[in-house]
């Protein structure tokens, strides 16, 4: 067991002694090296979408020249079917594209996080009835019922960030769950309870912090994937009609025949931007989880080692 | 005993998640959304013909008896017409769907094939340049979008090769005479070969991802240090003793990505403009054709349930530990 743990994480370049030991996110994040990469590449489209007002005053949509211009000096990476700089509108887009992603990660991992800690808590009845009904929506293929939720309520972002928030919560809920029970077993919980502590207190002072750093690496995972499932939606024209996100500039440049005219800048850009966050969140979201979770690191089953996608979640929590 | 407990159990899930999700499909469509008729695209439709048209689908009844009537319908194999070419739903799914299924088998088997060598390389060669090679390329095809990647192929890599970019025939096959069959055979290959391929690379980053963890998992245990003490050689060190134990999470997260693989395809088909299951769903999101999406929904679901079920119980039979 321990040889595992040790030459899986030898060929990762970490430290086994602080990776098994559940430690702070700051001590996971300076001890290795892709979660600082991964840390990086967010950064830096964090501040792109913060600075975005100051970057491109005024509309990103508006006509500068004929469309689907190749790069010059004027405009870095060329126009698009539109005839907008193709700069613009990315970093316009990064910043709604970002939203959606954190946004929608904020509502999966309320959700995933509440049931996780409820049915890990309680146990018993409520933990049946709460693991069944994740079991469930587990099981329905995501994407195609996005697509379909999306169809039905209409085009906006709003819609768009609570269909993927609703849809990515089971994962985190498994997770979680696996690790309040654990936590709840430990003996400073009990004596807090032998010391009248009531179920409230005991949840939110002494089971919460404990899941918390675990629950935040599962979110910055699912930001990935609520940025990879916008470009989805919005690719089948389900998107929100009134904003630029990387997902519609792809979808633009599909429709408005951008392979026709040759135009690469207008095609490649947006796809490396959502190429390079997924990334970045993947490396840095799997650091943290692989740290902090001991559990993946042993055991016959643990599949999950990078993989964000819906099927994760089945195999590790028995 | 142990066996036919399981088995009934996962038997059991699976028929209870299918009425769920039948459920869910009957609530999706008929009470969240209004109903088809008032969403159907159709300036000249007067009041009288939508009228007649909620009577002829039954959406003048109550909520109860609508979804009684659903599930009998259901039951009969009936998913209702679409809304557009009045035919009945099954028939308008069933022929996409024979197109679907060879160019995702084609791509699902490419992935698999690199997925697993890529993988086990990386393993074996861990911390190696080879394994750095391996880990990037598949992180960096993970993160793609598919349609992107899609886009990307028929930019930089279809002229190049020669091989056609949408469609699923030659327009041209057959003017001159009657093309043998083995014409169209390949024919229908070529234009299959560039999604199938799309898919297949985003599939690989994942699969090679998941191997190569597995693997190294299993190269760490004890008994494979037995087996080189005991002096095999590499390639049967790794062969039944790394990967026969590493196979088993392979072989249960092939079954259980076909959710992942049916979502990436309906994006690649639309790219190509393939005539699948997944440009079907495209063109009945486009003109709101309600009961083929939902038609269509229902089948992706189904297929989805029976690949956890299959995936379960294969799952039993490879590791006699499951137990639960």
């Amino acid at each position: 067991m321990s040889a595992s743990v040790q030459t899986a994480a030898a060929a990762e370049g970490v430290d086994v002694s602080k990776a098994r030991r559940p430690g702070s996110i700051k001590s996971v994040v300076l001890s290795e090296k892709t979660a600082i990469a991964g840390l990086l590449i967010i950064a830096f489209f964090v501040v792109i979408a913060l600075l975005s007002p100051i970057l491109v005053p005024g509309d990103p949509k508006e006509k500068v020249g004929p469309i689907f211009e190749p790069p010059s000096a004027s405009h870095w990476l060329g126009l698009d079917g539109g005839g907008a700089d193709m700069v613009k509108l990315l970093i316009a887009g990064t910043r709604v594209s970002l939203l959606v992603g954190f946004c929608a990660a904020l509502v999966s991992a309320l959700i995933g996080g509440a049931v996780g800690l409820f049915a890990g808590f309680y146990g018993g009845k409520t933990d049946v009835v709460l693991m069944r009904m994740t079991d469930y929506v587990l099981v329905i293929p995501d994407i195609p019922l996005m697509i379909v939720a999306a169809a039905l309520f209409g085009r906006s972002l709003t819609n768009i960030i609570v269909i993927i928030g609703i849809i990515y919560w089971t994962t985190t809920a498994r997770l979680i769950r696996a690790q309040v029970k654990s936590v709840r077993e430990r003996v400073y919980v009990k004596r807090a309870r032998a010391l009248g502590a009531g179920n409230g207190r005991l949840i939110f002072k002494h089971v919460l912090p404990q899941v918390a750093p675990l629950l935040i690496a599962n979110t910055v995972l699912l930001v990935a994937y609520a940025i990879f499932a916008e470009t989805f939606i919005t690719f089948l024209g389900l998107g929100d009609p009134s904003v630029i996100s990387w997902g519609r500039l792809i979808e633009n440049a599909f429709t408005d025949d951008a392979i026709l005219n040759n135009a690469w800048w207008a095609i490649v850009p947006p796809g490396a931007c959502v190429t390079l966050v997924v990334l970045g969140a993947t490396l840095f979201g799997q650091s943290l989880e692989d740290a902090l979770n001991p559990r993946l690191r042993v055991g016959h089953l643990s599949v999950r080692r990078f993989q964000v996608r819906p099927l994760r979640g089945r195999l590790d929590s028995e | 005993m142990r066996s036919f407990d399981f088995v009934a159990k996962r038997v059991m899930f699976a028929v209870v998640t299918v009425f769920v999700a039948i459920t869910l499909n009957f609530v999706l469509f008929r009470t969240l959304s209004g109903d088809a008729v008032s969403a159907l695209r159709c300036r000249q439709c007067t009041k009288e013909f939508k009228e007649y048209q909620r009577q002829e689908l039954g959406l003048d009844k109550s909520k109860l008896e609508q979804y009684k009537v659903y599930l009998e319908d259901l039951a009969h194999g009936d998913m209702g017409k679409s809304l557009r070419s009045e035919r009945p739903v099954t028939e308008e799914l069933w022929a996409p769907l024979k197109n679907t299924i060879p160019m995702v088998a084609l791509g699902t088997l490419f992935s698999i094939v690199f997925g697993i060598l890529v993988g086990v390389v990386c393993a074996w060669r861990r911390a190696t340049w080879a394994d750095k090679t391996g880990l990037w390329s598949a992180l960096g095809f993970y993160s793609m979008p598919p349609q992107w990647l899609g886009l990307l192929i028929v930019l930089f890599v279809a002229g190049a090769v020669g091989l056609p970019t949408a469609g699923i025939k030659d327009p041209t096959l057959g003017i001159l005479g009657d093309a043998s069959t083995w014409d169209v055979l390949v024919d229908r290959l070529r234009h299959m070969i560039l999604p199938a391929l799309t898919l297949g690379l985003v599939l690989y980053g994942e699969y090679a991802l998941v191997v190569r963890s597995a693997m190294l998992e299993t190269l760490g245990e004890d008994y494979v240090l037995t087996a080189r003490a005991k002096g095999l050689s590499n390639w049967r060190t790794v062969r039944t003793h790394g990967f026969r134990n590493a196979l088993l999470p392979i072989v249960t997260l092939v079954a259980l990505s076909l959710g992942f693989i049916i979502g990436g395809s309906i994006t690649i088909e639309y790219v190509f403009s393939y005539p699948g299951i997944g440009l079907q769903v495209v063109e009945a999101i486009d003109q709101r054709d309600y009961p083929i999406l939902q038609g269509a929904f229902l089948l992706l679901t189904l297929s989805v349930i029976l690949a956890n079920l299959v995936a379960d119980l294969l799952y039993f039979k490879l590791d006699p530990r499951v137990s639960t």
